[in-house]
């Protein structure tokens, strides 16, 4: 999707915890990219507090967007448009981005695009040289999503299945909670798996076992509560939970992208979203994607999470499609992925 | 000298330019539709005026005390025009603002503006009137419970803004020589556009990324306890 003309496109984020800025250029490629992340701020509090967030997104964003600008040798007037997520996330949160974003595209005189978080997700591992043709597999799992979508091109997405209550890092933060450890969950229950053993404990596979590829992870929890009741509470017991939690999802996925695969026929696979970054997940999906004969795909570890760079991409593709947004500040707390227009 | 002037604290949006002597001001009463209104109220100010964006010499806005979200609309709008258009920005104070309005609606050398800060307080602070029927600010800008309010050795004859609408009686109570209240006012744009280009010209301007709110109540979540683990 390079031209050869540059068309360069500052992306924002703002939807949740990261302060993201990144310049994305349809010839060169990422220009730069610079995050503040908020983890320590809400470290004490034990999860995201909403007004705390949109209060530091308002202080870092002017400061990170000079950092790019200068990071990419640019100056103001070398922008060509202003994406900024528009959401799905936290209302407060996405309104920092969007007023900042926004005004700045009309004082430059440029187009904005409102774009949604999950195409930037989605779209993350075409930041990368080696980059997936489309149609594609995607599996998206993050604190707030676990979806797999057909995705046919950009903006044509058919969600396959999708959780119908906790996302798969939801669990993960939520039983970070049960065995004493800070947030945010995922890394912490991760490297405490590490030193565990899976299957000394026995948790289901939900939803494996009939047909469908929706997923359920709130059940998990009850069973991770349910075994840390029955056994003394020690450093085994806690490393075994963890390891087996974490396999449990693993495997969920893992069934879940494989029949997926198979009832579609695609034959590449996309991972992306904060969970993709997870270690054992990672391996997992290699060696199935070696089993079914496709290739599979995931962003770089930094692009996994939330960041400005997946932002400035996708608003980059839309823009050069000719499609912008009219003057407004657009905030989408609630957002249906398979309700945006295709290029 | 041309400044453009924003304020989106409360219920109510506003836009304004203010030119020398001139204003021109778009207002409307519209809850939480601030996102959608705002932007298209600064292009309509400035196609009256026959302005071109370009022009602004200065964006000021309603830096706050008001409704969280709606100080960060007005501080993000802020910093986008001045860093796009590399220009200063002048914070207003939207209590400031409703005083000078009183000031120059009514008559009195003091007057006490308060917005409802909701969780039963308000934003409030006192006013003397200045040269030019300016405010000067008697003491601190707090968020306070209406009871706590205090006169600070001044005659306030005035009360304008919303917590006079919630706790009138109490603040009557507390400052007894009011004998005019203004109650149904907001803070406009035109007033911190106006307060704005005295501190244009004063010299008193920041920069595009210290658009930052005051938001006067900074406890907004608990820590939980941290457990004892023996």
């Amino acid at each position: 999707m390079q031209s050869n003309t540059s068309f360069r496109v500052l992306g924002i984020e703002t939807s949740c915890d990261e302060t993201g800025l990144a310049v994305f250029d349809s010839r060169y490629g990422l220009l730069a990219h610079a995050l503040h992340s908020q983890v320590q701020l809400h470290a004490d509090y034990g999860g995201v507090v909403p007004e705390l967030a949109s209060r530091d997104h308002i202080r870092k964003l002017l400061p990170l967007l000079r950092e790019v600008l200068s990071a990419a040798g640019l100056g103001r007037s070398d922008l060509d448009g202003v994406a900024y997520t528009a959401g799905p996330g936290l209302v407060g949160a996405l309104l920092a981005g969007a007023a900042a974003g926004r005004a700045l595209a009309w004082a430059l005189d440029v187009p904005a695009l409102a774009v949604h978080h999950m195409e930037g997700h989605l779209l993350a591992p075409l930041l990368e040289a080696d980059r997936p043709e489309f149609p594609f597999l995607c599996l998206l799992v993050s604190g707030g999503h676990t979806q797999l979508i057909d995705v046919a091109g950009i903006g044509r997405y058919g969600i396959l299945g999708e959780s119908l209550d906790d996302a798969a890092g939801e669990a993960f933060d939520k039983v970070a909670k049960m065995l004493g450890l800070g947030y945010p969950g995922g890394p912490a229950v991760a490297a405490l798996a590490e030193r565990g053993m899976p299957g000394r404990f026995r948790f289901p596979r939900p939803m494996t076992d009939r047909p469908g590829l929706d997923f359920s992870f709130s059940g998990l929890k009850t069973h991770v509560l349910q075994v840390l009741a029955a056994h003394p509470d020690n450093a085994d017991v806690r490393a075994d939970v963890a390891a087996e939690f974490q396999a449990a999802v693993v495997e969920t996925l893992l069934v879940k992208c494989r029949r997926a695969l198979r009832e579609t026929g695609l034959q590449r696979l996309v991972v992306s979203g904060g969970v993709s970054a997870n270690r054992a997940m990672r391996s997992a999906l290699r060696v199935l994607s070696e089993e079914e004969g496709v290739r599979v795909y995931f962003p770089r570890l930094e692009f996994c999470t939330d960041n400005g760079a997946m932002i400035a991409y996708a608003g980059c593709q839309r823009l050069l499609a000719g499609q912008a947004e009219p003057l407004r500040i657009a905030a989408y707390p609630r957002w249906p992925l398979d309700t945006l227009a295709p290029l | 000298m041309k400044i453009l002037a924003i304020e989106t604290a409360t219920e109510a949006c506003s836009a304004a330019l203010v030119q020398d002597g001139d204003v021109i001001e778009r207002y409307v009463v519209a809850p939480r539709e601030h996102n959608r209104l705002i932007l298209p109220m600064i292009e309509e100010v400035l196609a009256e005026a026959g302005v071109v964006r370009t022009q602004i010499d200065a964006v000021a806005f309603g830096r706050g005390p008001g409704s969280f979200t709606g100080l960060r609309i007005a501080a993000g709008v802020t910093q986008g025009i001045a860093y796009g258009l590399d220009c200063p920005v002048l914070p207003v104070s939207t209590l400031a603002a409703l005083a000078f309005q009183s000031f120059e609606e009514a008559a009195g050398e003091g007057v006490y503006a308060c917005l409802d800060a909701r969780m039963g307080e308000i934003y409030g602070a006192l006013f003397r009137r200045g040269q030019a029927g300016v405010p000067d600010l008697i003491g601190d800008e707090a968020v306070l419970a209406p009871e706590r309010v205090e006169a600070a050795g001044i005659m306030v004859r005035l009360g304008v803004g919303s917590g006079w609408v919630t706790y009138r009686g109490v603040l009557s109570e507390r400052l007894k020589t009011v004998v005019e209240v203004l109650e149904d006012h907001f803070p406009r744009a035109a007033y911190i556009g106006r307060l704005g280009a005295r501190d244009f010209a004063a010299g008193r301007c920041v920069s595009a990324g210290e658009a930052i709110p005051v938001y006067l109540r900074d406890q907004v979540a608990r820590k939980p306890r941290t457990q004892a683990r023996e």
